[in-house]
């Protein structure tokens, strides 16, 4: 019996311990470095140290996104610049904690709440408010108890339920994700084991929308399949559909009985208006149509880390949406049992306080005034320098904090756009060409040029 | 007005719900059935609803003091007050907090673990307990798939869950002694020798949960021999380190056995109960590695799970742990706070004791002092549990299992009269 185990893992193991004895952590007893076992009764072991059942574990390729910033923080040098990943950044390049949320977490510190476990689903008063928030409070939907919503681990972790709920409910079908879209999407759906397939949505000729490929891709999918939909903001292009383009989207979607799947993760941080931002999910909700509908605070109330959105699924009946609710919180038991609270309180802190909640509205205004005051002046600047007769104005006609600059690895680069070029490195790596705006600073700002 | 608006819409009042009328589909959540309670945080929920003055909850496993109250340790108060309104809330990296990480490491591991100056722990910050489980099941799925995991029976229920949905086909193997009310070792010992050489096992690290029935510690060192013979993989869950004995340490000791006689380990940490840290959702998930080149790959591995999952884990309880266990002076009040709350446990256990038997109870009741940390296996069944319920407004769940940390010197007489009611007649 002990025989076995022996010899087989020596042969990989003795050349390494014999190189270096602490690779396998022998440790302070010298002397045989391949007994590890015990004496017991009458029968002594050498066992050979634990070859792992890990062994073939590969290391992962870095994360695109995530992995750009982690690039950026080990860069030493002091011109450099993060333009990407999608987090918030003030004239000074800081991160930015806004005052709703410091006052809230005062509020909360001075309360002395509890720490106790949240339901399943969330804190209750998070979860009303931030329907309230996205389908409008006076909606007959939320009158009607017809949304199942579940609190979930920021727009992420509300796409996986949604998607591990797709898979449980739906094997058959696919999600239709638009081409390009966030990165992590992809991630999401394939572990998920949810098929999916891309509709056209980026036009590279016109640096806009492929409304026509759109449309007719969707058309050409299977009856039934769920089209994910970026409520505002695309990311990463930045391209929204006019509101009599979504009319047209919702019209092939019924056709079709395909279901909407909303990512809703810049409401109120594209245009500034809240309400504005919520047009086409209020707009599909108002055709009849069952919805879903992730929400992310990460960038909209400077929430990233604590991880706090909502899965929403709107039904044709209560009935339905409590027992949808009663499965999405069966799927999210044994993800991570109930959700994180702080992030939760502070939502429904500042929602429910009309003072806080219009606070907020000015600060969301704030933030997206400055992304917007950015292309104006980089679209002023990069007209200005550029003479090679490229049209920049699609900087100013796509939204929210991304831009899809259509600039690839094989342009080349002009010299007085100091900032794109600054930061080649950093866009380059980000595989679509996209750049973050909430990172610009203009050359002339930083006193140079 | 309000029927106008919904018949334009094509809805209808049918009865009792608002539903889409004729025009549209009938709803795509048609074949959603409601799902069944959970059974734990079920408990809780109705507890809340129950209106008796009476009514005592011993179900969900969550610290209450002597008034049966939540309780917020002075240390986690101190810590939040440190960074209340400054910290800036930018995305942890994907593997969470580092400092949070290196010191549940020294925790778990050891203080001076040659593992740790090593490098050789892939460690990331998880959604507690839970999270920290899913991890390490979607993780063992993905690398070695055709890899079973041994339960032990019983277990906390939603390990079952966290597997399942991993599609990680689960064994069990045998733990509980009814009769004794104690551990089953000649059958744990038993179904480890008759397992495949190599397989996966979730074992308890300390109090264990529902039972509170643990190993001795020669009786861990029996079972990681055995392991070391069987090349078995041990998987601990250890959620109620410093709860069960009040001693941190002393709860690791199995840990520390293994880690010893050179197994590779994995250990699934949770802040919950410890450090009362419930709802924030902090713990950490580790597995020891060969090398320090292994530790990264399996890291990097760890955090393309947690990716598509949640991106990255929340900051808030991971920067109350840091600053706790990093401060001398935090931790030293931390470590009195978590021996006061386990006293109080054990107190309460020697008191409900004490009453059954001066009630002249004609079974025995040793195991409630046997047994250890939050739970108490009673060996009630399912229909005595029920009477518990519907006479009593006693809300436990129907495995039989208390939970000590619900008992209180105001409520200890009235629970062990309960108790005696429902099973004198046994």
């Amino acid at each position: 019996m002990a025989s076995s185990v022996a010899p087989l893992a020596l042969s990989a193991s003795a050349a390494a311990i014999r190189e270096n004895p602490k690779r396998i952590g022998v440790g302070k007893r010298g002397g045989n470095l391949f007994f590890k076992g015990k004496a017991f009764g009458r029968v002594s072991l050498a066992v050979a140290v634990n070859v792992s059942r890990f062994e073939s574990v590969t290391m992962a390729p870095p994360d695109p996104i995530l992995g750009v910033s982690e690039a950026f923080k080990a860069d030493t040098s002091d011109v450099k610049l993060n333009l990407g990943v999608g987090a918030y950044r003030t004239e000074e390049l800081q991160p930015y904690v806004l005052n709703v949320v410091r006052k809230a977490e005062n509020l909360m510190l001075e309360r002395g709440e509890n720490k106790e476990y949240l339901p399943i689903e969330g804190l209750a008063a998070f979860n009303k408010v931030t329907a309230d928030l996205l389908f409008g409070a006076n909606n007959p939907v939320i009158q009607q108890g017809r949304v199942a919503t579940v609190q979930s681990l920021s727009g992420t972790g509300s796409l996986r339920l949604a998607a591990a709920f797709i898979q449980r409910y739906f094997p058959d079908a696919k999600v239709l994700i638009s081409s390009p879209t966030w990165g992590n999407h992809k991630n999401i759906f394939n572990d998920a084991r949810v098929p999916w397939s891309e509709y056209r949505y980026y036009d590279p000729r016109t640096v806009g929308l492929d409304f026509d490929g759109m449309l007719a891709d969707i058309k050409a999918a299977p009856d039934g399949s769920f089209v994910l939909l970026h409520g505002c903001a695309h990311n990463p292009t930045g391209i929204d559909p006019t509101p009599e383009q979504w009319n047209k989207i919702a019209d092939v979607i019924q056709e079709k009985n395909h279901i909407p799947f909303f990512d809703v993760a810049y409401q109120g941080f594209a245009s500034g208006s809240l309400d504005t931002d919520a047009y086409s999910v209020r707009l599909f909700v108002e055709r009849g149509l069952e919805l879903l509908v992730a929400q992310s605070y990460s960038k909209n109330l400077g929430l990233y880390a604590e991880r706090i959105g909502a899965i929403n699924v709107v039904c044709s009946s209560s009935d339905a949406a409590a027992r949808v609710k009663s499965q999405l919180k069966r799927l999210a038991r044994p993800m991570y049992s109930n959700p994180p609270v702080h992030g939760a309180r502070i939502v429904a802190n500042v929602v429910g306080d009309p003072t806080l909640f219009n606070e907020w509205k000015q600060e969301m205004e704030l933030m997206a005034g400055r992304i917007k005051n950015v292309r104006q002046r980089l679209f002023d600047y990069l007209s200005q320098k550029d003479k090679s007769g490229k049209d920049w104005s699609f900087i100013l006609k796509q939204i929210g904090m991304f831009s899809f600059t259509g600039l690839n690895k094989a342009q080349g680069l002009f010299d007085c756009t100091e900032v794109i070029k600054v930061e080649r490195d950093y866009f380059w790596r980000n595989e679509f060409g996209n750049v973050a705006f909430a990172g610009v600073i203009l050359p002339s700002e930083r006193g140079g040029n | 007005m309000a029927s106008r608006a919904a018949i334009y819409r094509g809805m209808m009042w049918k009865g009792r719900s608002w539903a889409i009328g004729s025009r549209s589909m009938s709803s795509w959540w048609s074949n959603v059935e409601p799902a069944p309670k959970d059974p734990i945080l079920g408990v809780t929920e109705a507890y809340l609803a129950d209106p008796s003055p009476h009514k005592v909850n011993v179900g969900v496993g969550a610290y209450r003091d002597d008034n049966g109250k939540p309780v917020v340790l002075e240390c986690v108060r101190e810590a939040e007050r440190r960074i209340a309104g400054n910290l800036n809330m930018e995305y942890l990296p994907m593997g969470g907090s580092i400092k949070m990480i290196e010191e549940s490491l020294k925790l778990a591991y050891g203080e001076d673990s040659e593992f740790i100056k090593d490098k050789r722990i892939a460690a990331v910050q998880s959604l507690s307990g839970t999270g920290a489980c899913r991890l390490f099941a979607d993780f063992q799925k993905r690398f070695l798939p055709d890899s079973q995991i041994y339960i032990p029976l019983p277990t906390w229920a939603n390990h079952h869950n966290i597997w399942r949905d991993a599609r990680v086909p689960q064994q069990t193997f045998r733990y509980y002694h009814p009769e004794s009310r104690g551990l089953d070792f000649a059958s744990l010992m038993e179904d480890f020798k008759n397992a495949p050489n190599g397989s996966f096992f979730l074992l308890h690290a300390c109090a264990h949960n529902p039972t509170g029935v643990d190993p001795s510690e020669e009786q861990w060192r029996e079972i990681s021999h055995l392991f070391k013979v069987k090349n078995h993989f041990p998987f601990f869950d250890m959620a109620y380190q410093g709860f069960a004995s009040g001693d941190p340490e002393r709860d690791a000791k199995a840990i520390r056995i293994f880690l010893e006689d050179g197994h590779l380990i994995g250990c699934a940490q949770s802040y919950a109960k410890n450090m009362g840290l419930y709802g924030q959702r902090v713990g950490c998930l580790s597995l020891l590695c060969e090398d320090e080149m292994q530790a990264v790959a399996v890291k990097s591995q760890l955090q393309q799970i947690a990716r598509p999952m949640y991106s990255n884990p929340p900051l808030h309880g991971a920067h109350i742990v840091s600053i706790i266990l990093s401060d001398p002076d935090l931790k030293s009040l931390w470590l009195k706070e978590v021996k006061v709350m386990a006293d109080r446990i054990i107190g309460m256990r020697k008191a409900l004791r004490e009453n059954l038997e001066k009630l002249g109870s004609p079974l025995s009741w040793e195991h409630i002092t046997n047994q250890i940390g939050m739970f108490c296996y009673s060996g009630m069944t399912p229909d005595q549990v029920d009477r518990l319920t519907n006479e009593f407004h006693i809300y436990m769940t129907r495995n039989g299992r208390i939970s000590m940390a619900g008992v209180t010197t105001g409520n200890v007489a009235y629970l062990a009269n309960a108790i005696h009611e429902v099973t004198k007649s046994t």
